[in-house]
């Protein structure tokens, strides 16, 4: 078992992001874990609300073992891109399929994250408890968590360096800290395929630097992760594959191949029209 | 049912007894109605009150009043039984109104709930007055289902109402678990397999029985007090939501029973009002006087917290006027000078310190103050602290929305202890280097790093 | 004068004061916080009776404002501190003010005044028998008086500042930055909110006084999409049901004011269904008009990608669509020229088809 802890956060990341970017550059050799179906097949999605369509005609397939951002503008679809595999909105067309199987039938291989503004974090009840839910899946009807369980939850806990604040009030904590509570919900999923709604949205320095340590990790132990990422300046550091989405999918695969100027000119439209240069430039216009 | 008498009238007997009254049937009817409302309600109304649908409850309440009247008009019965299962049915109507008005046109939450809530209840009234002015004035009394009127339960109200509100705990005991998860964040519900609809619906029908439950002892239009304030108060007491369900339901229960008993003993003292009231002062208790939580102890704190501020910037003044001379006496005019304070308030503040051992006083022709060697050591502690937590400031903000009126003496509360790791070495580190440059100048034997405010009793 | 058209007439106006101020609690999505101060204004008037002694309605008019007053600062105090939601904070209000009303006159009616059934009902059918009299000279009913100025100061309010209140009700952050001070607009409603309940109480009672602020307001929302137009709805709907109510209580021998709000409420049902354009009916002959057009634009997307054709069982399957639903949309297609369906039974783009397909949405 892997003993790398991120209860160190004092290490500064740049050997980190070094060591990836010749990863994402020379061509790697983990395709050994592609044998099995895709983690993530996506065939023809549209999804609309109110009939209008919010996604369309998307075709992705996620390749395993792989830190993969979905990115574009705000209303591109990508949170509901992520709703839609996990079955939490209505399909109008396509289909999802997790490691080869309908998302139903491989729910417990699937962890989720939600955007860490979509709850109530004044609900009475503390940062173990939250992590605790993530082994409700597993649980069943009408079954309490047991001490097992509560052990999970705080081996979670101390991997996202958050052991001390396992009987914090919810509230009580910062940004960072609650986003670290969610993964470490998610983790405690013990899922192979984890999607994440904005994990770095308004979290601290720190923290942002524990879940990209934690990211790679997961990938260090051949998990997939799909996550809606914002920054454009930081997804060559922290993330291997992209999927460029605005409504449609613009493009996927490797980061340095899909981040061309053709290609963020095609999913931001007419927002980055005045620059010339790269991502690092894109991402003071497209800002929100 | 011997279940209830057994449950409520045993400690309850005790203290009517002490307060002169008669335990009598009635009075063991509607003290044991009342509690069952309390503890439903109180646990029901929890759920609702995380949900932020706290005012479901009221629209709910209103809009079964029509289902009251129904059930009579079809039945002609004053038995509890088909009235509530009236309201309950009248009440379902109402929701599902409200959530097709809302879910289908432009028309908001509140104003849905505001329209079913109104319009509910015109028509109860409508049939209301149509019952008496046909059946004779107040035959039907129908009335006590406006404001609650727990002396007329009887036996077997108290005995449905029981029931009713057994199954309603006995469904949250069982799924406590999902509609925790539920509550919280029911998009990851959905996503680890919970039939969310399925079970939001199953808690709107539990909130409907809460309210059917409370109709007869509280009456329509107040029983949605029984369902947020108790649920408010318990809130302030716990951050566990199992507690928080139980201290709810107690506190419902609590309510219920003597607003029953006031209201049976005090003549024209209607239940629903008198439940009202002392479950709303229960909240207000609890609002102001909850441990942690509560805006007393906020309050009391935020002075602790100016006082200590204060407190250290004495100690700061003498450490620096001292220069680093360990005991050297400063005149209180020069720190009075220096503060800006009141002199009175100064003198106080110091003998605070005094007390604790912290400065000494000493009069040599005028009145001076100096640092003891543990107000020494107190004062580079503190240095220490305010350092760290200047340089995490500095570079995270990522603070508690509640930690602003913390300081640099609640450091180990607020900070993660890596980071706090972090940033103390990355202080040594720097002191390290700045020793160094010292050393290099004065060429002399490199020193211990020390802290950076000189240690006391060290006279240089 | 016949008490019947007294009646109606004093209805009317309680139906025409009320909405003026409810569409702006309708737009401010503060629906519930007008419930809290209809209920909540009870004491105000009980303690005016209870501590002078007097009916005069100016004392009544300006107890009630301050409790109402009282209802909506109590609700901010405790919402603010951060420890109730803001739902929660109107649901501990108006029970417990409510709640000191009711016991006060309960236990206290001779000096009161007033009875639970007066709190619940008004004395609508009183209102002809009461006359107000000015320096001595009958000047007619004094239902009339008061509640004729209430709607004319009401109207007043909502004219003379029109633009700020349509500011503060859409954009309140931008109001204040153009100084306008939507709080105090805010309070100003919420007095207005309460004087005119106060002035209603008699007629309809504290309780349904909320049926007529909310309703017709509500109403009119379905039915237009200008405030100026909308308050004027407001303000036909509610003196309309009003005068309907009357005639309805007299139908089934009921309480008046009862029927009153169960007419606006009828009169909201016809609206949710019927409404031109944000009614039920209108809204799903558009669902199904969009989704029709959606459909073909599946339809069209997909042929597009696949030029060799495509059987109508395979389209089905596709998007999940029924036989009916299947043969429907191509059937459309076809006639509309876009698609033609060969015999071998696999569909194809006409030129047509291939220009519209271009066009499918997405973008």
């Amino acid at each position: 078992m892997s003993t790398v802890q991120t209860s160190d956060l004092g290490v500064i990341p740049a050997t980190l992001v070094e060591s990836q970017r010749r990863r994402s550059a020379a061509p790697t050799g983990d395709e050994t874990v592609a044998t099995g179906p895709p983690p993530v097949e996506i065939r023809d999605l549209t999804v609309a609300y109110h009939e209008r369509p919010v996604l369309w005609d998307v075709d992705l397939t996620v390749r395993p073992g792989k830190l993969t951002a979905i990115v574009g503008p705000n209303g591109a679809g990508k949170s509901t891109l992520i709703k839609a595999a996990l079955g939490l909105v209505p399909v109008a067309a396509g289909w999802v399929k997790i490691f080869g199987e309908p998302f139903a039938e491989q729910r417990r291989l699937v962890a989720y994250i939600p955007q860490r503004g979509s709850v109530d974090w004044d609900f009475p009840t503390d940062a173990l408890d939250v992590v605790t839910m993530g082994r409700y899946g597993t649980l069943g009807w009408f079954r309490r968590p047991g001490k097992r369980e509560r052990q999970i939850a705080m081996d979670k806990l101390r991997q996202v360096g958050m052991a001390d604040f396992a009987r914090r009030q919810i509230s009580e904590l910062s940004g960072g800290q609650q986003q670290r509570v969610f993964l470490a919900r998610a983790l405690a999923q013990e899922a192979d395929l984890y999607f994440m709604d904005e994990p770095f949205a308004g979290v601290d320095a720190t923290t942002e630097r524990a879940i990209v340590e934690l990211l790679q990790e997961l990938r260090s132990q051949g998990k997939t992760v799909v996550a809606v990422h914002h920054d454009l300046n930081t997804v060559d550091d922290y993330f291997d594959d992209v999927a460029l989405l605005n409504v449609r999918l613009v493009a996927y695969g490797p980061v340095d191949d899909v981040f061309t100027h053709a290609n963020l000119h095609a999913t931001y439209g007419g927002r980055i029209g005045f620059l010339s240069g790269g991502p690092a430039e894109t991402s003071a216009a497209v800002a929100d | 049912m011997m279940m209830v008498e057994l449950g409520v009238s045993s400690p309850l007997a005790a203290v009517v007894a002490v307060l002169g009254l008669e335990w009598s049937y009635t009075l063991r009817n509607v003290v044991a109605g009342a509690a069952v409302l309390g503890v439903v309600g109180g646990v029901l109304g929890s759920f609702a009150t995380l949900r932020r649908q706290s005012l479901l409850g009221d629209t709910l309440a209103h809009a079964a009043l029509p289902g009251v009247c129904i059930a009579y008009i079809i039945t002609g019965s004053r038995e509890s039984l088909p009235l509530m299962i009236g309201a309950g049915l009248s009440g379902l109507v109402g929701t599902l109104f409200y959530l097709l008005i809302t879910r289908t046109t432009r028309i908001k939450d509140d104003a849905g709930l505001g329209i079913v809530l109104s319009t509910g209840f015109g028509l109860g009234l409508l049939l209301l007055t149509y019952v008496q002015n046909t059946g004779g004035s107040g035959q039907s009394g129908l009335d006590r289902f406006l404001f609650g009127q727990a002396a007329s339960l009887v036996r077997n109200d108290v005995i449905t109402m029981s029931i009713l509100g057994a199954i309603a705990l006995a469904t949250v005991v069982l799924l406590f678990k999902e509609f925790k998860l539920l509550s919280f964040d029911p998009d990851f519900a959905a996503s680890i397999g919970y039939p969310t609809t399925m079970l939001t619906i199953l808690i709107t029908a539990l909130l409907i029985v809460a309210v059917v439950i409370g109709l007869q002892a509280v009456g329509v239009i107040l029983v949605v007090a029984i369902l947020i304030a108790p649920a408010s108060a318990a809130r302030q007491w716990t951050d566990q939501l199992s507690t928080m369900l139980v201290l709810s339901g107690l506190f419902g229960a609590v309510s219920g029973a003597i607003g029953a008993i006031l209201s049976s003993q005090i003549t024209d003292l209607p239940t629903g009002p008198a439940v009202v009231l002392i479950a709303t002062t229960l909240t207000a208790i609890s609002l102001l006087a909850a441990p942690r939580r509560g805006l007393l102890w906020a309050a009391i704190s935020r002075r602790r917290h100016r006082q200590r501020v204060q407190l250290a910037s004495i100690l700061h003044d003498l450490a620096d006027a001292a220069a680093g001379e360990a005991g050297a006496v400063i005149p209180l005019t020069d720190l009075q000078a220096k503060r800006g304070v009141p002199g009175r308030l100064m003198t106080r503040q110091l003998a605070m310190l005094a007390s604790r051992g912290l400065v000494a006083r000493s009069i040599n022709g005028r009145e001076g103050w100096s640092l003891t060697a543990a107000g020494a050591e107190a004062t580079a502690e503190a240095s220490r602290r305010e350092r760290v937590w200047k340089q995490y400031m500095a570079r995270q903000m990522d603070l508690p929305v509640d930690a602003i009126h913390y300081d640099a003496t609640e450091i180990e509360r607020v900070l993660p202890p890596e980071a706090l790791a972090m940033i103390e070495a990355e202080l040594r580190a720097e002191d390290a280097a700045a020793i160094g440059r010292a050393s290099d100048v004065v060429a002399g034997p490199p020193r211990r790093p020390s802290r950076p405010t000189a240690r006391p009793g060290q006279a240089p | 004068m016949s008490i019947a058209l007294v009646i109606m007439i004093t209805g009317a106006l309680v139906g025409a004061s009320c909405a003026i101020v409810g569409t702006f609690l309708v737009l401010r999505r503060m629906s519930m916080m007008g419930d809290a101060i209809s209920h909540s204004v009870l004491l105000g008037i009980v303690a005016v009776f209870f501590f002078t002694g007097s009916r005069s309605p100016i004392l009544a008019v300006l107890g009630a404002g301050a409790v109402g007053l009282l209802t909506v600062s109590l609700v901010e105090l405790i919402y603010r501190t951060g420890r109730v939601k803001e739902d929660a904070a109107i649901g501990l209000v108006f029970p417990a003010l409510f709640s000191i009303g009711v016991i006060l006159v309960s236990r206290f009616p001779s000096a009161v005044h007033i009875d639970v059934d007066h709190v619940l009902y008004g004395e609508i059918t009183f209102v002809a028998f009461d006359r107000l009299t000015l320096f001595g000279v009958d000047a007619g009913y004094r239902s009339f008086w008061l509640l004729g100025a209430m709607t004319i100061v009401n109207a007043l309010f909502v004219l003379l500042f029109f633009k700020e209140l349509k500011l503060a009700t859409f954009d309140r952050g931008f109001a204040a930055a153009l100084g306008f001070a939507p709080t105090v607009i805010h309070y100003a409603l919420m007095a207005l909110v309460s004087a005119t309940t106060v002035v209603a109480f008699d007629s309809v009672g504290a309780i349904l006084v909320v049926a007529m602020l909310i309703v017709p307001a509500a109403a009119a929302y379905l039915l237009t999409d200008r405030l100026l137009v909308m308050l004027g709805l407001a303000v036909a709907i509610g003196s309309g049901s009003a005068i309907g109510g009357y005639w309805l209580a007299r139908w089934i021998d009921g309480s008046i004011a009862a029927a009153m709000a169960v007419v606006a409420g009828v009169v909201f049902v016809a609206c949710f269904l019927f409404a031109p354009r944000h009614g039920l009916v209108a809204r799903y002959v558009q669902l199904f008009t969009v989704r029709r057009a959606f459909a073909r634009s599946l339809l069209l997307s997909h042929l597009r990608l696949h030029p060799g054709g495509v059987s109508m069982e395979t389209i089905g399957e596709r998007f999940l669509w029924s036989r009916r639903m299947t043969s429907n949309v191509v059937t459309a297609a076809v006639q509309d020229g876009l698609v033609t369906d060969s015999p071998a039974r696999r569909l194809t783009l006409t030129k047509l088809g291939s220009v519209q397909a271009q066009q499918v949405p997405g973008h």
